[in-house]
């Protein structure tokens, strides 16, 4: 994350996600807070000392021309026991958008500033309120755009990467303590587990946790930023129709001529919490006209940036040259094959040109045959095989990742030297140098540890 | 007018290990040096074991070395038996030890002292200092003499309001057989510095003629001797003499059990705080009931005296039961104790009253080193002692302090540990608690410190001069391993071969050979030809042999080292102004807030070691420190 500079400016926003609700929320945060609520919130009652952490209710009228706006409840609460430890007030309006922007408008009219996305969970990290990992977490909520996004985010707030890593430093100080101990008190009568032990343990509680965790944070990836699946093949297969029949409902126009997509269309769906962008191409074949030509660029720029191809054939007539061509485009990707309009009769054939035809998948976009199996098998394509979510476990973002990448790097050379018989002191430095980027996770944990574990476990001192 | 005789520059209080290092380093140095020591026949004193060195030790002590220090070359010329610690347990950890002549040691250090210009020693008791505008300006001694000076080093040791255990009976003593200093404690807590109280122990001593050594295992000195001083070289200055080991028993635990009753330290009379790595007797069968024996080892005192040093059974149990205990040993059957082992609490000063220069926050010109600041060990005492008396010359002449950081020496690694983040326990220092260890060896003191040494203008031109020829000798080795390079063939890899390596694929160095864990130096003499041969061996037989060829071997693990360190530096570098007020920072905890307060740390590297310092609390100072130099920039601008 970013940091900013801490500043004094107030800000506001629609705290509610947009859409038409019961109520929604305006949250300002900052030293100007409560005036600029004084200034535009007029209580019901006369007696109105805006105590800490109390709602009020009341109506939001604009200064300048005492206009009434809306009917509110608002509620300030006072350093530092708010979500950003500065001072919050919170006005809850209905929950109609055009309200809260004129609400919205008037707290900006008065001082505060607009705030950027996840500017107040930046604030509660500034100020020291919340940890990063839980910023973090915060912020991929806020931004999450399926259910499971926001199932991992929670978990990842509730602290559980942070446990799973903090068990792994465990470990970590432990062994060190053993190897440190050797070291620092050769002349002591104590048993030090031998080097292949301490492999094991290495190996077995924290490099392989460690690297699932990397595979985790692949995953997390995934459902955080989404990926982006082209739907490729010759003009008339039903790209669009399977598009279509994917949002379940009619976006892209349908016409049996062939050409009548011109350009890329996209749209968003979800694949068992995984968010999809999904692109329809122009059928890709040197058009003549200079519109088409424009869409067969962006769409070969599409299928370079795809994580996953669907390469889609029409089952109702014979492989042609101009599949065989398509599909020489598309085969340095990740594709599934997907022959269309099994509802009509078959009339494709194994082909030595298209390998994958040999075990197709068959759908009708127009019947909706085959498509859960079709869902199914995109799922299984985009996490690697997976039937589906694991259920428990945590994902690591990006940040996180590189952190956890560089500390299986020097654990992998903590397992070889435990194995080839390097010396303790050797070790120890990547040993050191894998804690260090586990702590950038977590936090610190220092030489004193160490040394408590080994006074704890060792008879020592002559 | 005062007496120009009652005028110095510097006075050092204490004749310890860390006061003699602060005394003659500050005369070196050319300052007007003034010591105090309540009796004159214990400069030097070692109170507990009669050894110098051992892991991270023996580093420190090198350390000192490099600096123009004392304490090596102290060593070296009295010790009665050396020996290497670690040599299998990796380059960075290879440690040396010694075992002094206790009287030998203390006695070469007093003529040391006695010898060296600009400075003068008297047998006195300091009872207060004096403070004018906040800087120390004098001090008052028990004969109510007045002395002037500009800057003051206290190394007081166990001195400070010492009392003697022995069971349940206990009296005032700076050290068994010498008077405490209780007016200058109690001017320390007056002048409001926070102090605690700590506890050490010692053994009971032995007499080796009622020692039965036939059965006991004997350890000897190694030949040739692994010398402290990088000036000292050629063979013994002293005859050698074994350790031998022996244990405890069952026998000598029900001992102990039987009368722990008369425990000063589990009856609870004993209120300062002992350390975990050097526990007594009767704590470790207490706390370990598991463990069936404990390891002693017969240290022998001195040539000229049979008092032995049995190392392992610090006690403060009754004298009865000291002889009980001790006669239930093997070999210890009829042996007379000597002196009693007794336990010691003396006050020291909260280190966190420290700045990084040793000189306390509170008053300017005043420096603390030694076990004032809670730190156990001779070489940890010499260590910081040999920093105070540098940076009391500094103070003087109103330059700059000298700061080792971590990434230099264990010296910097042991200050920068007590002053951000205190210590519960004497401190003592471990080779894990330097995060650069590799970086950090006993071969290469002098290069990481020789040239700091001498620019301050305290090591010796002469020990310097030295320092460069090895420098040079040890390049010209290195470049003639990198240059010379062998081309795979059918013999090379025969010989590759018979030293059980792996055959040659292409055209390497013997350097990169050197890095194969399986070839050493003797073996590359065998993979070239004739005239090579003879450079190659010489390089095996150099003195700094083991330098090259460490240097050459982990040159991996010491770029990545390297690179670490530059991490380090950068938050290192990221200063934090003296006049900071973290009061006035939003966003921080009050909990953060007191300690950064308490620890004013000088950089953001040395916050992030404060305990309780999260990452957060760290990018929030981050985030202020860039504000605030954003403003100071913009200020200059509008002017």
């Amino acid at each position: 994350m970013e940091l900013g500079h801490a500043d004094n400016r107030t800000i506001a926003a629609i705290s509610t996600p947009p859409g038409a609700g019961g109520i929604g929320i305006i949250r300002i945060s900052g030293g100007q807070a409560l005036p600029i609520l004084e200034k535009i919130f007029t209580p019901a009652r006369a007696d109105c000392p805006f105590e800490t952490h109390r709602l009020y209710y009341g109506r939001i009228c604009n200064p300048a021309d005492a206009k009434l706006l809306d009917e509110v409840l608002a509620v300030y609460m006072q350093a530092p026991r708010t979500y950003t430890r500065e001072d919050v007030v919170e006005i809850h309006c209905h929950g109609s958008f055009l309200v809260l922007q004129s609400v919205l408008e008037l707290v900006l009219s008065q001082g505060a500033q607009l705030a950027e996305p996840g500017e107040f969970t930046k604030r509660a990290f500034v100020n020291g309120r919340i940890d990063l990992t839980r910023a973090e977490a915060v912020i991929d909520i806020l931004s999450a755009r399926t259910r499971k996004g926001v199932d991992l985010a929670l978990e990842q707030m509730s602290g559980k990467l942070f446990c799973e890593v903090d068990a792994m430093r465990a470990t970590l100080v432990e062994v060190r303590a053993l190897l440190e101990t050797a070291i620092d008190f050769p002349e002591e009568e104590i048993e030090i587990a031998d080097h292949r032990a301490l492999y094991e343990r290495i190996f077995n509680d924290v490099y392989e946790p460690l690297e699932n965790l990397i595979a985790r944070a692949e995953e997390g990836r995934i459902v955080r930023d989404g990926v982006s699946i082209v739907i490729v093949g010759r003009p008339n297969v039903g790209k669009s129709s399977l598009l279509n029949t994917l949002l379940q409902e009619e976006r892209a126009l349908v016409t049996p001529t062939p050409g009548t997509t011109r350009d890329t269309i996209e749209e968003y769906i979800d694949i068992s919490g995984i968010p999809v962008r999904i692109i329809d191409t122009a059928g890709i074949r040197d058009g003549v006209e200079e519109v088409e030509q424009l869409g067969i660029k962006r769409a070969k720029e599409s299928i370079n940036r795809a994580d996953l191809v669907l390469f889609l054939v029409d089952g109702s007539t014979p492989i042609g040259d101009d599949d065989r061509e398509l599909f020489r485009s598309i085969a340095h990707k990740p594709f599934i094959t997907v022959i269309n309009k099994c509802d009509l009769e078959l009339k494709i054939t194994p082909d030595p040109g298209l390998p994958m035809i040999a075990q197709p998948l068959l759908i009708s976009a127009l019947t909706q045959e085959g498509l859960t199996d079709l869902k199914q098998l995109i799922f299984k394509r985009l996490t690697g095989g997976r039937e589906q979510w694991q259920e428990e476990g945590c994902s690591p973002n990006l940040r996180h990742k590189a952190a956890l990448a560089k500390g299986l790097e020097a654990l992998g050379r903590v397992c070889d030297g435990l194995q080839s018989g390097l010396t303790n002191d050797l070790i120890t430095i990547d040993l050191l140098a894998c804690f260090d980027h586990l702590g950038d996770i977590v936090g610190e944990t220092t030489t004193e540890d160490v040394l408590d574990v080994i006074f704890e476990q060792f008879c020592l001192g002559k | 007018m005062m007496d120009i005789a009652n005028r110095f520059d510097i006075a050092v209080i204490g004749a310890g290990h860390a006061g003699c290092e602060a005394a003659l380093a500050a005369a070196r140095m050319g300052c007007k040096t003034l010591v105090c020591v309540i009796n004159l026949d214990t400069i030097g004193a070692m109170s507990c074991n009669p050894a110098i060195g051992g892991l991270a030790k023996g580093h420190l002590v090198r350390e000192i070395d490099a600096l123009g220090g004392e304490m090596a070359r102290n060593i070296d010329a009295t010790s009665i038996q050396f020996r290497r610690l670690n040599t299998s347990k990796g380059p960075a950890v290879r440690s040396s030890r010694a075992q002094a002549d206790r009287l030998l040691y203390r006695l070469r250090m007093k003529k040391i002292l006695e010898n060296q210009k600009n400075l003068t020693i008297r047998q006195t008791t300091v009872d207060s200092l004096r403070v004018e505008h906040g800087r120390v300006t004098g001090l008052r001694t028990s004969l109510d003499e007045d002395i002037a000076v500009s800057a003051v080093v206290v190394a007081t040791g166990t001195f400070l309001n010492g009392l003697i255990h022995v069971g349940l009976k206990h009296f005032p003593a700076g050290r068994m057989g010498d008077s405490p200093s209780v007016s200058l404690a109690g001017w320390f807590r007056q002048q409001g510095f926070t102090v605690g109280r700590m506890k050490t122990g010692t053994v009971p001593r032995l007499d080796a003629n009622t020692i039965d050594y036939a059965g006991l295992e004997p350890q000897y000195s190694d030949r040739p001797p692994a010398f402290f001083s990088f000036a000292s070289d050629g063979d013994y200055r002293q005859p050698q003499f074994p350790c031998h080991i022996t244990y405890t028993n069952e026998k000598t635990h029900e001992i102990i059990r039987g009368s722990i009753d008369q425990s000063p330290l589990f009856a609870g009379i004993i209120e300062g705080v002992g350390a975990r790595y050097c526990p007594s007797i009767e704590d470790k069968v207490m706390r370990f009931p598991e463990k069936l024996r404990h390891q002693i080892f017969l240290e022998p005192e001195g040539i000229e005296t049979t008092e032995v040093y049995p190392n392992g059974v610090p006690t403060s149990l009754p004298l009865a039961t000291q002889v009980a205990m001790i006669r239930s040993i093997k070999g210890l059957e009829k042996a007379v104790i000597v002196r009693s082992g007794y336990a010691i609490e003396y006050d020291y000063v909260d280190p966190l009253e420290l700045l990084p220069s040793l000189e306390t926050k509170r008053i300017r010109g005043l420096f603390l080193a030694g076990q004032i600041n809670g730190t156990s060990g001779y070489e940890e005492a010499a260590g910081q002692g040999i920093m105070a008396g540098i940076n009391a010359v500094r103070s003087c002449r109103g330059e700059e302090p000298l700061i080792l950081d971590r990434s230099q020496a264990y010296i910097g690694v042991l200050i920068d540990d007590l002053i951000t983040r205190g210590t519960k326990e004497p401190y003592r220092l471990f080779t894990s608690r330097a995060e650069y260890r590799l970086l950090l060896r006993e071969d290469n003191a002098d290069e990481r410190l020789s040239e700091i040494g001498y620019r301050i203008g305290l090591l010796p031109q002469q020990q310097y001069d030295r320092f460069r020829e090895k420098q040079r000798e040890i390049d010209e080795g290195i470049a003639r391993l990198d240059n010379t390079w062998i081309k795979p063939s059918p013999d090379i890899d025969e010989q590759l071969e018979r030293l059980q390596s792996t055959t040659l694929k292409q055209k390497s160095s013997l350097s990169d050979l050197l890095r194969r864990p399986e070839l050493s130096i003797d073996d590359l003499g065998s993979l070239v030809s004739h005239d090579t041969r003879q450079a190659v061996a010489e390089i095996g037989a150099s003195r700094f042999s083991e330098e090259i060829q460490l240097r050459v071997k982990y040159k991996g693990y010491i770029e990545r080292q390297d690179e670490q360190v530059r991490r380090f530096k950068k938050l290192e570098s990221t200063q934090i102004p003296a006049d900071m007020d973290f009061t006035g920072l939003s966003g921080l905890s009050n909990e953060v807030v007191e300690k950064l307060g308490r620890v004013k740390p000088v950089s953001l590297g040395q916050a992030s070691r404060i305990s309780g310092i999260t990452p957060a609390a760290i990018s929030v100072l981050q985030v202020h420190l860039r504000k605030r130099s954003f403003e100071s920039k913009q200020d200059k601008g509008q002017r």
